[in-house]
């Protein structure tokens, strides 16, 4: 047995109302930049639709992710490392910029620039590949909120499995949002891609990032990712993916996208896995039998012999606390309700999803029924809008069991809350019916209705003896002020070659020539590029006003 | 033998190399986040899907086709039981061939670098010159194949042309023996040292990291924070962590 942490992440869908803000927050946060236009390491998708890019579940299409060969041994989709090198001049499966969209940004200076004329002037969508004129005609979340629904959900690769059960007509039509960020596989596709071995897995908690200074670009990642969440900077020409925001996780914070979730559908804590049995069970036979599989390979943290193991391999003991105080661990265990997503591409993800099951609430008061009583819950669970065919596509490699249980213990919970609620007596039966306790229900209904800060995130600090070398400590080495150039753009090479100046260094200077600075308008201490984001008033950057003379005016 | 020889035959091919292994060291050093294929496939892949291969394998033959001529010395084929007429024959049929696909990928990525928007945007300063001096490398060299061996009557340079290029390596070089060579084969070397000097300034130093490592590394890379400072420069004597 050789133990290993992994960070995991679970989303309660019933709870999510599709705001966009995780997906917002961490483009301010990490793609904020030219060649990252197009790269949302956290996007949310209406369900049904096409996702992004572009019917990436398509795996007939696509080849991401693993399956077995003849002996039944794990192989990468997209064909072997001989393969790989071959196609590496071309390869084959890598999505165009059209599969995304094509990034645009507005002509505002036509608002300022235009002459006097009759009708007022328009900013006209430019493409930011080619700085052409260009036409939106796609997005991140084009079809949103099934906008376009007839004509584009069709599309959905999940949806064609199950098309018989599913009415798309207005009236019959459902959907529920499905956020994503990067899985942080088990056995991931992405870094088993990689020629060049740039892309790591974190030994201490099972981060899967992107070691920049080794990437070359040779793209295998983006194909060999099923989930298509490793994106290529077309500028730096490296690839680029959700880093579970290491450096909040580090010092114990949540990430951008779970902080700033308005609906608290969010948890992170910690697994213990064992790290030799992940390929073995990767490779079970039955697509079916992934889920558990997975879940087999997740260790007990309260089992002494597990304990006594992860001491072995090095895990600190505020980090074993908190495996066993882990949210994940109880949703997928002790509550099970927690369910993988795709775990038919075997690349054992590591952030689950609690099913939605609001819609069929909602359909059963529509009907006059009593939409919570734990009886009509139940029958209704089959008579779902969202149907089970559906989201056992997404979470189960199409077995409707797993989710059924999940679905009737949700349904269970909200009657037996609702009678504690309304002063009536506990009703154990309903409990009972679920193969769960009373207790085992409040306590579920604290995590997910309650869901206060320090329950659903429990995350281990790394450690202070590891201190001096967290990103960013200025004490490295002697003064680390003595860095040459300046940040941003301009290197020899193009785009942002050279050493980068460090984040500490860059504020540092940015403080000082606003404090020592006179001249308001003058800005020809800023560094690199500015925009209206990182603009803190001063001066008048290159490209964030129009050219109209302003100085020679006043 | 006269001072210009010297120049481009000794001084020439030392600068060039020198600047070759030199400029690669410190780019590595300087430059790793710059070190990249900056590929462009996301822009455009119907033509890079022809062009590409057709440049990269063609230009792999005939690397393999240099190392054959340039470095295996005649003796050592004769020695083995290759004829002179042989090599001859295998080489210019072989070369002409990896020559003509490698001509031809190149000109279609150029055409698709020029033609297609995005492609040309993304296009540097940089890889224009790049550009022109592998052009002009690979025009001469198939030029002074063709010319040599399909026009002309043939020209074995691996008495003149290969020894010279040996003794760059045993540091005792012989401009004698380059000086007498065809002109299209003296420019097509001293093209080729241009390109070897602006090489590690070049987006070519994705060559130099092809990955062949991954052929047996394991699938799945782990490493550890500790392996190496996550900060932005190595952590100074005293400052190693404690444990």
């Amino acid at each position: 047995m050789r133990v290993m942490a992994q960070l995991a992440m679970v989303m309660n869908l019933d709870k999510c109302i599709g705001c966009h803000t995780c997906s917002v927050t961490c483009k301010q946060a990490w793609t904020n930049r030219a060649g990252t236009e197009y790269v949302w390491f956290n996007n949310v998708e209406t369900r049904p639709g096409q996702g992004y890019p572009r019917t990436y579940q398509d795996q007939d299409k696509w080849k991401g992710g693993w399956e077995l060969n003849s002996r039944g041994r794990l192989k990468l989709k997209a064909g072997g490392r001989l393969k790989k090198l071959f196609s590496i001049f071309a390869n084959p499966l890598m999505p165009s910029i059209q599969d995304y969209y094509e990034p645009w940004t507005y002509d505002y200076d036509r608002l300022f620039s235009a002459p006097m004329q009759a009708d007022t002037p328009v900013a006209r969508p430019r493409s930011l590949i080619t700085g052409e004129p260009t036409k939106i005609s796609w997005s991140a979340n084009w079809d949103d909120n099934l906008a376009g629904g007839p004509e584009l959900a069709p599309a959905d690769p999940v949806l064609r499995k199950v098309s018989d059960q599913v009415k798309l007509d207005f009236e019959n039509a459902f959907m529920f949002y499905l956020p994503r960020i990067c899985e942080h596989c088990l056995n991931p596709s992405c870094a088993s891609s990689c020629p060049s071995g740039a892309i790591y897995k974190r030994s201490e908690d099972g981060i899967v990032l992107v070691d920049q200074d080794r990437c070359r670009g040779w793209r295998m990642c983006v194909t060999g990712c099923p989930y298509k969440k490793v994106y290529f900077n077309h500028r730096t020409g490296k690839a680029e993916k959700c880093t579970f925001c290491f450096p909040r996780v580090e010092v114990g914070l949540p990430t951008v996208c779970s902080e700033t979730c308005v609906g608290r559908l969010r948890y992170i804590g910690l697994i213990l896995y064992d790290a030799d049995r992940v390929t073995e069970a990767a490779s079970v036979t039955d697509e079916k039998e992934l889920l558990e599989a997975q879940k087999s390979v997740m260790l007990d943290p309260h089992d002494p012999a597990v304990i006594e193991a992860a001491r072995a391999a090095g895990i600190p003991d505020d980090w074993l606390e908190a495996a066993r105080r882990s949210p994940i661990h109880k949703l997928i265990f002790e509550f099970g309700v927690a369910l993988p997503l795709h775990p038919e591409y075997r690349t054992m993800p590591m952030v689950w999803y609690i099913p939605p099951l609001s819609p069929v609430v909602d359909v059963l008061s529509g009907t006059g029924h009593d939409g919570e009583d734990a009886g009509n819950l139940f029958g209704a669970i089959d008579a779902l809008r969202i149907p089970i065919g559906y989201l056992a596509e997404l979470f189960t490699a199409g077995d409707p069991e797993p989710v059924r249980a999940v679905l009737r213990r949700l349904a269970a919970m909200r009657s037996y809350m609702r009678r504690l609620n309304l002063g009536q007596e506990a009703d154990e039966s309903i409990a009972e019916a679920v193969g769960m306790t009373g207790q085992n229900i409040r306590d579920m209904h604290r995590l997910l209705a309650i869901a206060a800060y320090d329950e659903r995130y429990v995350i281990p600090k790394a450690h202070a003896e590891q201190g001096a070398q967290l990103e960013e400590l200025a004490l490295g080495s002697g003064c680390s002020l003595d860095y040459e150039g300046g940040p941003g753009m301009g290197g020899p090479f193009g785009e942002a070659s050279g050493t980068p100046a460090p984040i500490a260094v860059e504020n540092f200077h940015a403080l000082k020539e606003r404090q020592r600075g006179d001249d308001l308008d003058d800005a020809s201490e800023l560094r690199g590029r500015v925009n209206l984001l990182n603009w803190d008033g001063k001066g008048t950057p290159d490209g964030l006003f129009p050219k109209n003379g302003k100085k020679e005016e006043s | 033998m006269n001072a210009l020889d010297v120049v481009l035959w000794v001084v020439a091919p030392y600068v060039a190399l020198t600047v070759f292994v030199l400029g690669h060291v410190w780019r590595y050093r300087y430059d790793k986040f710059g070190w990249t294929t900056r590929s462009s496939q996301m822009y455009e892949s119907r033509l890079l899907r022809i062009g590409s291969p057709l440049f990269h394998f063609g230009i792999l033959v005939v690397l393999l086709g240099h190392i054959g001529g340039l470095v295996i010395p005649k003796s050592w084929t004769e020695a083995v039981g290759v004829s002179e007429h042989t090599y001859h024959i295998v080489a210019v049929v072989l070369g002409t061939i990896a020559g003509v696909a490698t001509l031809g990928g190149l000109a279609i990525l150029v055409y698709r670098r020029r033609t297609v928007g995005p492609v040309f945007t993304a296009t540097t300063r940089n890889d224009k010159l790049m550009y022109a001096v592998l052009a002009v490398t690979i025009v001469l060299g198939l030029a002074a194949t063709v010319m040599a061996n399909i026009v002309g009557g043939g020209y074995d340079y691996r008495t003149t042309i290969s020894p010279w290029f040996r003794s760059i390596f045993y540091f005792q070089p012989d401009p004698a023996l380059m000086a007498g060579a065809p002109l299209l084969f003296q420019l097509h070397a001293l093209s080729a040292l241009v390109l070897f000097a602006v090489w590690p300034f070049t987006r070519l130093v994705h060559m130099l990291t092809a990955p062949v490592g991954y052929l047996t590394r394991p699938y799945v890379v782990y490493r550890s924070r500790d392996d190496q400072p996550t900060g932005s420069r190595a952590p100074r004597r005293g400052w190693e962590p404690s444990r």
